[in-house]
């Protein structure tokens, strides 16, 4: 049975919502309205296609939603907010069913909100600190900001789509945006709007970034990010597509002799970790960036007419417990794995996924084993693996941060039959354009070094996004894209 | 967009074709590759490896073999199309310096990345030994070419239909035994033509690279899919390659990997000649009952 069946969510939140009768609510009635949930696919269907597993909300349940909001004067969720949305603002528009006002004021701050709705981890930002959660004593009982977001998001975009913001005239300054994923768009639309040229050099067929090669179809819609891209073409922003910078073309030369006055570098995250036990590179053991690659971006899971070929796997491991650890094991279900485990070393309190999707993966299959990490990958007689060495593992006395930090038992070992496993333990930062390019100063983990205003040690060029905070998410990318932009087109102002 | 200015057969399943790719013809250097895709929505990403390029026409040549059905897409292509995506130069350079007496072992398809390596040890002023490998006659490309760099040019076939009759190997074998062995040798080939040259030239000490083409999809250091185990540590190919120590490479564990989708490739490549699919089979039958009406041979 589908616990959030859209047609039954509808309904009963139009009841609700009849109840209200249009009066004015104290906060006691505030309080008591109902969270809204996520209307969605049925698990069992969804596991097995790829198309957007939350559906959103219905209007009504919008309007409960976002009538739940008790507009706190000092706002703690907007300082939970990377870019600062004006969270009560946006929210006040739509309990009063002015969506429109209600995207302006997002707009304001969020250039993306179809996507941020989508895959922020709103738990751990806005909604950690809303004072009605903490009322109601549980996270999840706080105001639901990020489906609000996505709701108004997609309203918007159903009626043609954000107005195109204005674009000024034309300064002659040239801005190089490197890398097409969240940190670069948001950079390239906030260049462009004060009237620079912007031209977005990306290595990939597509723009995206992670959003086209990472997170899934099931979770992120690619015409949303599609979207996007064109929005920018519109504003004048042009793309080089399949330009590596660095190879294609070093940055040097872009801004010595290409006619660039600033860039920015946002080039994303880097060379997969392995877990570095014996049997990784055995044939079945993907890291999460090939097979997520090969299914999203490559279009693997489309087997008729894809021409890029994905593993056949029956039972798959997943090593990881962040985002892209669900996101390959929802993937693997997908593409037929009979069972799918998520080997993680502590327990679910301590994943660092987005909790909807840890909740998404257990309706639809997904085998967690806490507590639980690998020694070996297992090998067959034709170098294929064949099954994981596991350990298992128990909470042991807090450390120094206070978290219970997992201690091996001591002969635990045993052996389980898989024949595809796949790494999701996060990633090492790209050698790539730190080895092309003299005088840009890394750190020891190879992530370009940033001021407060992400401006790197090379004059002229600013840098964000996971380049510089390792593996990030989404919205911590804009954010330090917004911050970018701003000292860019403070910098072209005073350079006339 | 890339256009292809010219193209030419060299066998049944080896092509030659020059690509408009300005940004690539100039940075490249000897030893560097290029991802291709002839179809951004649904196509593969493919790494070839470039034979040539010249800066000035702003084209780069790719010599491929239709191996599977992406790069007998690609060999459908005629001048005056286009190849929708190409991505590179990618992978460092090759090491290039004045070493002495360099040995270069191409092997079949191999022979085509070989040429702007050994050109590039030529200009750097090194005595230049070629030795080019194929299974038989009409699979030895570049002859003309390799002749006007090496100093000495060896070509072996597998079946002795022309030149030597022997394995690469064997040759190497007697350079690295002469009084004066080379001081360094590159090979590249077939995956398993390069192992055991790894092997042929170990036994005497004389330094050899290999340049390994792995399974890759970007090719810019973020899949990981191209790794290898090297000296036992773990390497990239796209990033950390794709030239390696010969001596240090798992050879066994990479040709593992290489047959990963084997099964896939082979049933994908079977449904492309028997659907009647491959207008290459048809251009190959056109070509030799031509040739055979007009009682030349092949």
């Amino acid at each position: 049975m589908n616990m959030h069946n859209a047609g039954d969510l509808g309904a009963k939140a139009k009841e609700v919502l009849a109840g209200l009768d249009g009066r004015e609510l104290g906060n006691k009635d505030r309080m008591a309205l109902p969270v809204q949930d996520m209307p969605c696919q049925d698990p069992l269907d969804r596991a097995r296609n790829m198309e957007e597993v939350a559906l959103g909300y219905a209007e009504a349940q919008a309007r409960i939603e976002a009538a739940r909001c008790l507009q706190c004067k000092n706002a703690p969720c907007v300082s939970g907010c990377p870019v600062s949305i004006d969270i009560p603002g946006f929210i006040a528009q739509v309990a009063k069913g002015d969506y429109h006002a209600a995207a302006d004021v997002i707009r304001k701050t969020n250039l993306l909100p179809a996507i941020c709705g989508r895959v922020c981890p709103q738990e751990k930002q806005c909604q950690a600190p809303c004072t009605l959660g903490k009322a109601l004593k549980g996270v999840d009982k706080a105001v639901q900001i990020g489906r609000l977001e996505r709701f108004v998001a997609d309203r918007e975009r159903a009626a043609g789509g954000a107005p195109m913001p204005r674009v000024a005239a034309p300064t002659g300054k040239r801005v190089a945006v490197i890398g097409a994923g969240p940190a670069g768009l948001t950079v390239a639309a906030d260049v462009r709007r004060e009237g620079h040229e912007v031209v977005i050099f990306e290595a990939f067929q597509k723009p995206g970034g992670v959003m086209v090669y990472g997170i899934p179809e099931f979770r992120l819609p690619k015409a949303i990010v599609r979207e996007e891209a064109e929005k920018l073409e519109r504003m004048g922003v042009s793309f080089e597509l399949n330009y590596l910078v660095g190879r294609t073309r070093p940055l040097s030369a872009l801004l010595e002799e290409d006619g660039f006055d600033a860039a920015f570098v946002g080039v994303g995250a880097g060379l997969p970790k392995f877990m570095g036990i014996p049997g990784e590179n055995l044939v079945g053991v993907f890291s999460a960036n090939e097979y997520l690659t090969r299914a999203n971006l490559m279009r693997a899971w489309d087997r008729e007419r894809a021409a890029t070929p994905i593993y056949p796997s029956r039972r798959v491991a997943v090593l990881g417990g962040g985002n892209v650890a669900m996101d390959s094991a929802r993937m693997a279900l997908r593409l037929g794995a009979d069972e799918v485990h998520v080997l993680y070393r502590r327990t679910r309190d301590e994943m660092p996924a987005r909790a909807e999707e840890v909740a998404h993966a257990i309706e639809e299959g997904i085998v967690f084993d806490f507590l639980a990490s690998p020694t070996e990958v297992l090998g067959d007689e034709k170098g294929a693996v064949r099954g994981l060495r596991v350990m298992s593992y128990e909470l042991g006395e807090p450390d120094a941060s206070g978290r219970r930090s997992p201690v091996a038992i001591d002969g635990s070992e045993h052996d389980v039959p898989y024949d595809t496993v796949i790494v999701a333990v996060g990633n090492e930062s790209n050698p790539l354009l730190a080895k092309t390019t003299p005088g840009l100063a890394v750190d020891r983990k190879g992530h370009v070094l940033v001021d407060e205003s992400q401006k790197s040690s090379l004059d002229g060029v600013w840098a964000g996004g996971d380049i510089v905070l390792g593996a990030a998410t989404v919205i911590l990318a804009m954010g330090e894209g917004r911050r970018a932009a701003a000292a860019i087109n403070e910098y072209l102002r005073a350079k006339d | 967009m890339n256009k292809i200015v010219s193209k030419a057969r060299l066998s049944d399943e080896v092509f030659r074709i020059e690509v408009e790719a300005p940004n690539i013809a100039r940075e490249r250097k000897a030893g560097q590759f290029v991802i291709v895709q002839t179809d951004t929505e649904w196509g593969e990403r493919v790494p070839l490896t470039i034979a040539d390029a010249d800066p000035h026409r702003g084209t780069v040549t790719l010599i491929f073999q239709t191996v599977g059905v992406s790069t007998h897409r690609l060999a459908e292509l005629e001048p005056g199309q286009s190849i929708e995506a190409m991505l590179g130069p990618l992978g460092n350079p090759t090491h290039i310096e004045r070493f002495g007496h360099a040995v270069c072992v191409g092997g079949g398809i191999g022979v085509a990345p070989m040429h702007p390596i050994a050109q590039a040890l030529k200009q750097a002023g090194n005595k230049v030994t070629i030795i080019i490998g194929a299974r038989t006659k009409d699979l030895v490309i570049l002859e003309d070419e390799m002749r006007a760099i090496a100093d000495e040019l060896i070509v072996v076939t597998d079946d002795g239909s022309y030149g030597r009759k022997a394995l690469v190997t064997e040759p190497l074998k007697e350079l690295c035994g002469a009084e004066t062995p080379p001081d360094i040798v590159v090979a590249i080939g077939p995956p398993v033509m390069m192992k055991f040259c790894a092997e042929a030239t170990r036994p005497f000490g004389v330094r050899t690279l290999a340049s390994l083409n792995t399974i890759m999809i970007d090719g810019t250091g973020m899949c990981g899919g191209c790794r290898v185990s090297v000296g036992g540590q773990t390497k990239f190919v796209c990033v950390d390659g794709p030239e390696f120590d010969a001596h240090q490479v798992d050879w066994d564990g990479m040709l593992l990997r290489l047959r990963a989708y084997k099964s896939q490739e082979d049933a994908a490549h079977k449904a492309l000649h028997d659907g009647g699919q491959c207008r290459l089979d048809a251009m190959a039958d056109d070509a030799r009952k031509k040739a055979e009406a007009e009682g030349g041979s092949r």
